[in-house]
């Protein structure tokens, strides 16, 4: 039929070879008759000769590349969806033979214009990585590539394709970290499983521990950990911890991904909030993970399982919710216990009762495996909580009598652990024990009453022997676990009573000697050297008594999930407590901060784009020209600036023109419009460049550096799209002189970094001291007095020892204009008034603009582009070369700020020369 | 990610697999059997399997197995996660998830399954794409697919892959434009023995059913949004909105849809809306037990309890049950010991009762616990949270849309201790 000329019995014939497939059949001698069909313009038979293709043709290497030469073909199409599928048949079909075309078509894909397209390419990574590894480095190229695509639909799968191919290359993560954490919402949700769970590891490598020491955190903080935190203490007394923004970021970015309708995702939220947020921040995910309870089965199993890690250490968290974890009768197994464990996990002094009351009713489950499980979850708890030890007790013994073996056994041993933290009291139940020992049969329990008995023998001196009688009789019918305890319960009766027990000890040890384990052998043997006094007298027959009674430590309960944190939550080698294929470790929190402005790139990158006959210019220059012109323009500005202050009576002078009356009567838009004079004396073939170039290389720093420390108040704009603002220079303003604060010193220095508590604020960075003599208590900031202002205290100091610094932030919003922000700082005993006065510069935040966009806004000849914080109004800034002078020109809506800005631009600008 | 997937009925049958990567031996699957034999029931089977070389994830859901094979680390709800949405999408295509269903339309199986993960990694798992890159079987269909020789394989990448609203596909007509919005909620409740609550909670979801012409926007208000403690939503919702204005705002996809879910929590009082008294017991020494149930309604605000069904799983020992309803009918499997009682709607005036007596095993001791009792009911009109929409309202599109609102209260997990 596949050979027909006719379409619709091909597809027939091609749809049964599916069913064959599908069944798991063999269907690979058809090999060349399906092939040939692969270049038929049916989509629906193409589609399954795909199928079948990706099946078999790694067993039929040679006839597959007969298909190769249409799929280059198909990867040329005009249809996207042609052009995808080809690529993924193309990279599906495991020949190593077509690994070069393969690259090919990736890199080819990589760049095309559907993002479908690309995204098929960064899965066609993995499967060319798989097939050949030794092409990493070229995938890496395109890999690289790809995380730089701005498509949501990309994003997932590539970063898929770097989990897979190398996840260690952290650093082609830092550019694009800040796109990823933005883009988030809008991937698709098996894209934001993955991209979640990379940058969890990111974020382990990048940031500093937010968990400070708030604490042991409860009380299963490990040992190792406490010696870290030591050191980190004393790091820290000096710089209290400030949270990275980046990290703060990626917090707030996932933070709405809990309200997802995919499990996955809400799982893997929680597990990064788990694993990088403050201690304090973690319950936000409690609720989000107590709905997922309500999923499917599977679901259920999983999440409980991370609850229950969780829940061991911080049991704060879902003590809330603890109804949610009460057990239906109709749940299975696997949850039931899981719930008990967590349950278990929960329960403390205050709500013990409700809970033992829960665990009453599931004593009494028809599933015994259960019931089971929650006799030793009731163990678990009288040991954790010693006042209901007793009552626990009590329960159990009653149990004693259940008609159901297991519930019986796993009592007894139960009972065992618990009376061996505090045997003295308890020789009644042990006598009621020791009466049960007949009906109980299964070996656990018979071997776990006879040690007890043997243990204690000196609370049940009558008991004991008769025990040790009727053991005597059956032991040959007994399981091997139980005849070790009756051989160790001789000997201890042997060695504290041995008038009534000799000839009995002496007959059991003669059973042990011929049984048919080898075991039972050795410990006979060993036990009769031991406490029967031979001639030869072993020098350990003296010891015996306090080898075989001594007082032996009572066990722990706990957890069977008390080691699971090791495995980072939500993944399968948590699932399994054990490290599965592939995973990888999260890695502890770095003791110092690596450098956050790896990730700043971005916006220089942009610069780069945006301005790019900037940098051509200069490169066409040679830098010795470069340094001549400035060093001329300058020239000519210092003279300038010169006759500026002569009052202007020079005849070739333009004198600056203020507009701020015209900008009223223009639309919105103030220019202000100011030329710098220009010289007669000067040529016009020396100041060839315009002072774009001047600007620029003042920026960076060649000029003498008194120029920059007054520059860069101004230039804040400029520089921060030149260079990233942690180059700047910082510039420190006194707040509060030490005699006047009476020993407390306060300056504070804009951080020129975009602030956390809102976008509108500026933040300053404040460094207290104390400079006196004695511990100041209580720094806060109270009375904000000026109007209009925006203050976001930072969190009050609590105390400062002579001779300690402490910095802090706090967010100011100055709403765009200059005047000082006055406020009062105090202390416990008394208050100062203090004021901050930003430079206007301050006020602005850079922005990237295109050229077109620029000229748009007012003229052609961009030069930097920034914005007010407050109100978000944009402010240009423009120089031009006018025939020998320059022209400066600001445009902006708020007149008070641009003419300001103008004057110190000015006064910069000429004092530079 | 996922390497292979295999189908296995009840009986242990594979009956259809697929590989995404290289083939892998169902052999694999042998490993998933052995542990199948160890549980008692098909639920008992751990989700998560490891063997030496890979990791088997299964999901149980409509008597059948869908057993992923891992090879790697691999956060196991996200396969977990993707199986469910295989079924839904067999669901949705096929109406039923049978193995008689899929085993009828293997070819539009295959070409799902091929077309949701590529290499293992999902790649298109919204039904709205789906529908358009493979068109669900219809009958009539297949007779025009037959006569015309077209193909049911949509031929242009479907418009939503691409958009930004990936859910919805763009040039959607209707002549009625309607939008109907179910409030559903289910209440789960553990009653002890005297009858007072243990733990009660609400679980609600907002089910919608939109048939609207183009690219409407929609924006829904609620009269009591602080009801709502824990929410998750459907893509489209746009979350900001919800933050700051309690008010959800979006566009909707085309067709059937979950808007929400939401979740009431234990701290707040739920009322619940039915009682029983029950008095089951057994003698020791006599093979006979006495059986005695009765329901009620409390707190139901005047409607009318309906559907109710009540179910439980006698102690082993009971041979059989001779029982005599007021009204409905009542089954007792003898092998399964599943007793089912049928009883519809409740008359508060006269209220149903099931009584009789049970035969239990000779010789057999007495059980140590009496059987919990399910109950499955519904009440129309009621959301029992308060739960209330306030308005509807449409931008985007010029038409006047028929809008619709229906109220709904469900037993969900509903146990009764005795």
């Amino acid at each position: 039929m596949l050979e027909s000329s006719k379409e619709s019995l091909k597809l027939e014939a091609m749809k049964r070879v599916v069913g064959l497939i599908a069944k798991g059949k063999n269907a690979s001698e058809l090999f060349p008759a399906v092939v040939k069909n692969v270049a038929n313009k049916n989509l629906e038979l193409k589609k399954l000769v795909y199928v079948y293709l990706v099946r078999y043709a790694e067993e039929q290497q040679d006839l597959a590349l007969l298909s190769i030469s249409t799929f280059q073909r198909a990867l040329k199409d005009p249809n996207q969806l042609i052009r995808a599928s080809a690529l993924r048949v193309l990279s599906s079909i495991r020949v190593p033979i077509i690994v070069p075309i393969m690259m090919l078509a990736i890199k080819e894909a990589a760049s095309d214009l559907s993002p479908y397209v690309r995204k098929t390419a960064a899965h066609a990574i993995q499967k060319l990585y798989s097939l050949d590894a030794d092409q990493k480095d070229h995938l890496i190229e395109v890999i690289e590539k790809l995380l730089k695509d701005k498509s949501t639909l990309v994003a997932g799968s590539v970063v898929m394709a770097f989990e897979e191919v190398c996840p260690d290359r952290i650093d082609l993560i830092h550019r694009n970290y800040r796109k990823l954490c933005n883009l988030l919402m809008d991937v698709e949700e098996w894209g934001q499983v993955v991209i979640i769970s990379m940058l969890t590891r990111y974020a382990r490598t990048q940031f500093i521990s937010p968990w400070k020491e708030d604490g042991v955190f409860e009380n299963s903080e490990k040992a190792f950990y406490e010696s870290d935190e030591e050191k980190r203490k004393s790091a820290e007394e000096t710089k209290p911890y400030a949270m990275d923004p980046d990290h703060r970021l990626l917090l707030r970015s996932t933070k709405p991904l809990l309200q997802s309708r995919n499990t996955a995702v809400v799982m893997s939220v929680a597990q990064l909030y788990w694993h990088l947020a403050p201690k304090h921040e973690v319950n936000i995910i409690t609720k989000s993970l107590v709905r997922l309870l309500r999923s499917h089965r599977e679901v259920q199993y999983i999440v409980l399982q991370n609850i229950a890690t969780m829940s061991i250490q911080r049991k704060g968290m879902f003590e809330p919710f603890m109804k949610s974890f009460y057990v239906r009768s109709t749940d299975a197994t696997h949850i039931k216990t899981l719930k008990l464990e967590i349950l278990t996990n929960l329960a403390n002094e205050a709500n013990i009762s409700t809970v033992l009351r829960e665990f009453q009713t599931y004593v009494k489950s028809q599933d015994k495996a259960f019931a089971a499980a929650t006799i030793q979850a009731i163990g678990r708890c009288a040991t954790n909580i010693s006042e209901i030890t007793d009552t626990c007790l009590n329960g159990l013994v009653l149990l004693l009598s259940n008609r159901d073996e297991t519930v019986v056994a796993e009592s007894v041993v139960v009972i065992r652990k618990l009376l061996q933290t505090q045997p003295s009291e308890h020789s009644d139940i042990i006598k009621h024990m020791a009466k049960l020992f007949d009906n109980i049969t299964v070996p656990m329990a018979r071997a776990s009453i006879l040690w007890l008995i043997g243990e204690y023998c000196e609370h049940v001196p009558k008991i004991a022997p008769d025990v040790l009688r009727k053991m005597a009789k059956t032991f040959h019918n007994e399981e091997d676990i139980v005849k070790l305890q009756t051989v160790s319960l001789a000997a201890k009766l042997y060695l504290t009573n041995s008038k009534q027990t000799k000839l009995l000890t002496q007959y059991i040890l003669n059973l042990g000697k011929y049984d048919q384990n080898y075991d039972i052998r050795d410990r006979t043997r060993f036990i009769r050297q031991l406490i029967v006094p031979s001639e030869r007298g072993g020098a350990l027959s003296k010891y015996a008594r306090r080898i075989l009674l001594a007082p032996k430590p009572a066990p722990v309960l706990q957890s069977a999930f008390k080691d699971r944190d090791r495995f980072q939550l939500g993944t399968l080698s948590h699932t399994l407590n054990s490290k599965a294929t592939g995973y990888l470790e999260l890695s502890d929190w770095p003791p110092m901060a690596p450098d956050q402005s790896v990730r700043n790139v971005e916006v220089a990158e942009a610069m780069k784009e945006w301005s790019p006959a900037v940098g051509k210019a200069k490169s066409s220059k040679s830098d010795d020209k470069f340094y001549s012109d400035s060093g001329e323009e300058e020239d000519e500005q210092a003279a300038d600036s010169g006759s500026d202050e002569e009052g202007g009576s020079e005849g070739s002078t333009r004198t600056p023109v203020s507009l701020s009356s015209e900008a009223e009567s223009e639309n919105s838009e103030t220019s202000e419009d100011s030329s710098q004079s220009e010289k007669s004396s000067d040529s016009g073939t020396g100041v060839k460049k315009t002072t774009t170039q001047k600007n620029k290389k003042l920026q960076q720093a060649k000029k003498p550096r008194k120029l920059v420390s007054v520059c860069d108040r101004v230039c804040v704009c400029v520089c921060q799209q030149l260079s990233s603002p942690v180059f700047v220079p910082v510039h420190t303003y006194e707040l509060l002189h030490r005699m006047t604060g009476k020993g407390l010193a306060a300056q504070y220095h804009f951080s020129r970094q975009p602030c956390i508590y809102d976008d509108r604020m500026i933040s300053v960075q404040l460094t207290f001291s104390n400079n006196g003599d004695h511990t100041l208590e209580n720094i806060h900031i109270s009375e904000k007095t000026s109007a209009g202002q925006n203050i976001h205290c930072f969190s009050p100091i609590e105390c400062l020892e002579p001779e300690k610094s402490v910095t802090v932030s706090m967010g100011v919003d100055f709403n765009d204009s200059t005047q000082a922000a006055s406020f009062q700082l105090c202390t416990k005993a008394e208050g100062f008034n203090v004021s901050i006065q930003p430079a206007v510069g301050e006020l602005l935040l850079p922005v990237t603009m295109s050229e077109q966009d620029f000229s748009k806004e007012q003229v052609w000849g961009a030069v930097f582009a920034a914005k007010l914080v407050s109100s978000g109004a944009l402010v240009l800034v423009c120089v031009v070369q006018k025939d020998s002078g320059a022209q400066l020109t600001v445009n902006t809506e708020k007149t008070i700020i641009g003419s300001m800005l103008l004057r110190e631009l000015q006064t910069v600008l000429s004092q530079g020369s | 990610m996922i390497h292979s997937l295999f189908l296995v009925n009840a009986t242990g049958d594979i009956f259809l697999e697929k590989h995404w990567k290289s083939a892998v031996s169902r052999s694999v699957c042998d490993y998933f059997f052995e542990a199948q034999e160890r549980a008692t029931e098909p639920e008992n089977v751990p989700p998560v399997i490891p063997t030496p070389h890979h990791y088997l994830i299964s999901v149980f859901r409509h008597r059948i197995f869908f057993v992923a094979v891992i090879q790697s680390e691999v956060p196991p709800l996200f396969v977990i996660e993707f199986l469910h949405r295989v079924v839904d999408t067999f669901q949705d295509y096929f109406g039923v998830c049978t193995e008689a269903a899929i085993k009828d339309n293997v070819v539009v199986v295959y070409e799902l399954l091929e077309e949701m993960l590529d290499n293992g990694f999902p790649l298109a798992t919204e039904s709205n794409i789906l529908k358009e890159l493979i068109k669900p079987p219809t009958i009539l269909r297949t007779v025009v697919n037959t006569i015309t020789g077209s193909t049911n394989v949509g031929e242009q990448l479907p418009t939503g892959q691409l958009s930004v609203v990936p859910w919805r596909r763009t040039g959607v007509k209707y002549t009625n434009n309607e939008a109907y919005f179910d409030v559903v909620e289910e209440i789960d409740a553990i009653i002890d023995k005297s009858g007072s609550t243990v733990t009660a909670e609400i679980q609600g979801v907002i089910d919608a059913c939109v048939k609207l012409t183009g690219m409407p926007d929609l924006t829904l208000s609620f009269m009591n949004p602080r009801l709502l403690d824990d929410v998750s939503f459907h893509p489209c919702v746009r979350f900001k909105r919800w933050e700051a204005e309690r008010i959800l705002s979006f566009i909707p996809p085309d067709g059937n849809f979950r808007l929400l879910s939401y979740h009431v929590s234990s701290q707040n009082l739920v009322a619940i809306p039915v009682y029983v008294k029950h008095n089951i017991t057994f003698r020791e020494g006599s093979s006979q037990g006495r059986f005695d149930l009765t329901l009620g309604p409390k707190q139901t605000m005047g409607k009318v309890v309906e559907s109710v069904l009540v179910s439980s799983r006698l102690p082993r020992v009971v041979l059989n049950a001779n029982l005599s309803p007021s009204q409905g009918t009542y089954t007792f499997d003898p092998v399964t010991k599943l007793l089912t009682w049928d009883v519809g709607k409740i008359n508060p005036q006269k209220l149903p009762s099931l009584k009789g007596s049970m035969s239990l095993q000779a010789g057999a001791s007495k059980p140590d616990e009496n059987p919990t009792i399910n109950i499955q009911f519904k009440i129309p009109q009621m959301a029992v949270s308060g739960l209330k929409v306030n308005r509807l309202d449409m931008y985007g599109e010029k038409y006047k849309p028929f809008k619709g609102i229906k109220y709904m209260t469900m037993a969900g997990k509903f146990q009764v201790r005795t």
